[in-house]
């Protein structure tokens, strides 16, 4: 075996929990190193990409990195107890190890969005990914310009990240949006879909760039709506989920159209997948 | 490429008995319930003769013809693919002391030959190296599939033959073998023709008793595999083939075809090209250690690509179509080639029939048809 093939691909990394943080019932973020400390100073990644996060006899998931690039030796991720693996890993906590691969993907065109408006739409508990696109403009406000932050939930106690959304809604010239399609007792955010939360902003938000992710019913409508408020085609992006079980382009689950969408996306240009998109059960 | 030598039928042993000596594990064609497979061999005694296949949509028979000939029959449902992407492997294992540790399980992958390498089965072979081989169409490459391909020595065998299901002339990746190959043989009434095609097959035709062709033999070989393109009877029209698809993707004939179709995945696991494959873990009961499995899998199970364990195509007719439109439409936006290359095994091999030909014919005929 020649020596191009290592680091085999598909062999995992052996990471430590180092913090773990409660978000909401079934929702924790865990913060990650590394152990081997040339695997730690080699690693990089970009907000809106994922890893492959692996539990001992259980298995794999991908799941989005929500930490900041500058500082790549942490890595957070925001976890939603929901299958067997990750209910497996809400179990762990700080010392223990499991495994990881990545990056993974196509992250956000931040770099691409400087010195923009922002407009970043989310829906449900699909939000962690937009998450790191969030984080990273805000840590670096001065370069970008309004930031508009639209979330959408079914019911009220479906919100989730409180702290993150007060702290959000605290930054300099930035202004958070929620709604719920159902409202409750105390519930001070509007109500039906996050689409209607787009009458909120001020119209020249609409040329500026959007980020959404979400269920793909949602982000599909969004995109719509945008596009007849006449926000370029080009200036919208959306994260895709699909299946993932290698993460390099291998084993077909995520397929989409031409992409896979585990090293194509998750981080589409609307424009690429929007014709797709609409063909149920494709 | 050198030129064409002979080797007389009563040496074809030679052959085999060169491989064994130069160290490799020699596979041929083995007759086995009813159909082709490969295994390992020991002699050119143990090669079946005389064989022939009949093959039809949903029919595959062997029959004996009397003839002295090796390789009449056309191709059974194996291909390369198994030799080189394992139906089932583990990827790594992982053991529990403490805290974890990985550990790699790469194959100690033997110098293999394998005989009767059609030239489908090489088209789709050079197929899967873009999906498996890092270059311009994949970031990764897989390891394991590249410790076997390094490995594998391919004594190729022109068809003089063919299958009604075969069209392998339409896409242009047959019935000659034009590279990929290491030996390639075409059978003559006496002997076979052999060209090579790598270092490796100039080193093995180099012990052969090989003498040099006549003008009529060379030419009786032409003519056979022109004969063999010609008796085609199936083609596939590949012009604008991504826009006929995609453009047609509420189609009635989805509804057609799915009403036929088993979603048994028969084509898929037929199919040499296919690269679809699912993960799993296998932990042992002392749950100390375990084993990161794949296997193979298709877009034809409900499991494919579901997410959050609801399935992303419930419906036969969506699960066909994801099928189809990727095999001959978006893997060449994907890969830069067709995901087929006209072996027909899909057709043979379906239990009810079903045609890929015919059901990009049948949209083609009606563009624009919405269910």
């Amino acid at each position: 075996m020649n020596a191009a093939v290592r680091p085999i691909p598909y062999l995992p990394q052996v990471a430590e929990i180092v913090a773990r943080r409660e978000e909401a019932a079934g929702i924790f973020t865990f913060r990650l190193r590394l152990k081997d400390p040339a695997r730690r100073a080699a690693y990089r990644f970009q907000p809106g990409q994922f890893n492959m996060l692996y539990l001992f006899g259980v298995g794999e998931v991908p799941i989005s990195i929500v930490s900041d690039p500058e500082d790549p030796e942490l890595i957070d991720h925001t976890i939603r107890a929901v299958g067997r693996v990750t209910e497996g890993l809400a179990r762990l906590g700080p010392g223990d190890t499991l495994g990881l691969r990545g990056p993974f993907g196509r992250g956000w065109p931040v770099e691409q969005a400087r010195g923009r408006d922002l407009l970043m739409v989310t829906g449900g508990l699909g939000c962690a990914p937009t998450t790191s696109a969030i984080q990273y403009a805000l840590q670096r406000r001065d370069a970008y310009g309004r930031i508009a932050i639209a979330h959408g939930v079914k019911r009220p106690e479906d919100l989730i990240y409180g702290e993150r959304f007060d702290s959000w809604c605290a930054a300099p010239d930035t202004q958070v949006l929620l709604t719920a399609d159902q409202a409750g007792p105390g519930w001070r955010g509007k109500v039906g879909l996050v689409t209607v939360l787009l009458d909120e902003l001020d119209p020249a938000m609409f040329r500026g760039m959007a980020m959404m992710c979400g269920p793909e019913v949602m982000m599909r409508g969004t995109a719509e709506e945008l596009l007849k408020r006449g926000m370029r085609i080009e200036d919208i992006f959306i994260s895709m989920e699909r299946n993932m079980q290698c993460a390099l382009g291998h084993c077909g689950n995520c397929q989409f159209g031409k992409d896979f969408v585990c090293k194509n996306g998750p981080v589409f240009p609307y424009g690429e997948v929007r014709g797709l998109m609409r063909v149920r059960g494709y | 490429m050198a030129q064409a030598a002979l080797l007389d039928r009563t040496a074809f042993d030679f052959l085999i008995q060169t491989l064994i000596t130069q160290g490799y594990r020699v596979l041929g064609p083995q007759a086995r319930t009813g159909a082709i497979v490969w295994d390992e061999i020991g002699s050119a005694d143990e090669l079946p003769r005389g064989l022939r296949s009949e093959q039809q949509p949903g029919h595959y028979r062997l029959v004996e013809t009397g003839s002295a000939r090796l390789f009449d029959y056309v191709h059974g449902p194996e291909s390369l693919k198994r030799l080189l992407f394992a139906p089932e492997e583990s990827l790594w294992t992982v053991d529990r002391d403490g805290e974890i540790r990985f550990n790699e399980t790469l194959p100690a992958a033997r110098p293999t030959a394998v005989i009767g390498a059609r030239a489908c089965d090489i088209a789709g072979m050079l197929v899967q190296d873009r999906t498996f081989l890092a270059g311009p169409w994949s970031p990764f490459t897989d390891p394991y599939y590249a410790a076997r391909r390094e490995h594998l020595f391919i004594v190729a065998v022109n068809c003089t033959m063919t299958a009604p299901t075969c069209f392998c002339a339409s896409m242009d990746t047959g019935p000659r073998t034009r590279t990929g190959f290491d030996l390639a043989l075409t059978e003559l009434d006496d002997g076979f023709l052999v060209e090579t095609g790598s270092p490796a097959g100039e080193a093995i035709a180099a012990r052969l008793p090989l003498r040099p062709a006549s003008p009529a033999e060379t030419q009786a070989a032409d003519a056979a595999i022109d004969a063999a393109a010609r008796a085609q009877v199936r083609s596939l029209d590949q012009s604008g083939i991504v826009e006929l698809l995609f453009g047609n993707l509420e189609h009635p004939r989805w509804d057609d075809v799915a009403s036929r179709c088993l979603s048994c995945a028969n084509c898929v696991m037929v199919c040499p090209t296919c690269f679809c494959h699912r993960e799993h873990d296998a932990a042992a009961l002392d749950g100390q250690s375990s084993r990161r499995v794949r296997q193979w899998d298709a877009c034809f199970t409900l499991e494919h690509g579901s997410v959050h364990g609801g399935p992303l195509r419930p419906q036969i007719r969506q699960r066909y179509r994801q099928w189809l439109t990727h095999k001959v439409a978006s893997w060449i936006e994907q890969f830069g080639v067709s995901g087929c290359v006209g072996c027909g095994r899909c057709i043979t091999w379906c239990p009810t029939g079903i045609d890929l030909t015919e059901e990009v014919a049948a949209i083609r005929a009606q563009p624009g048809l919405q269910a």
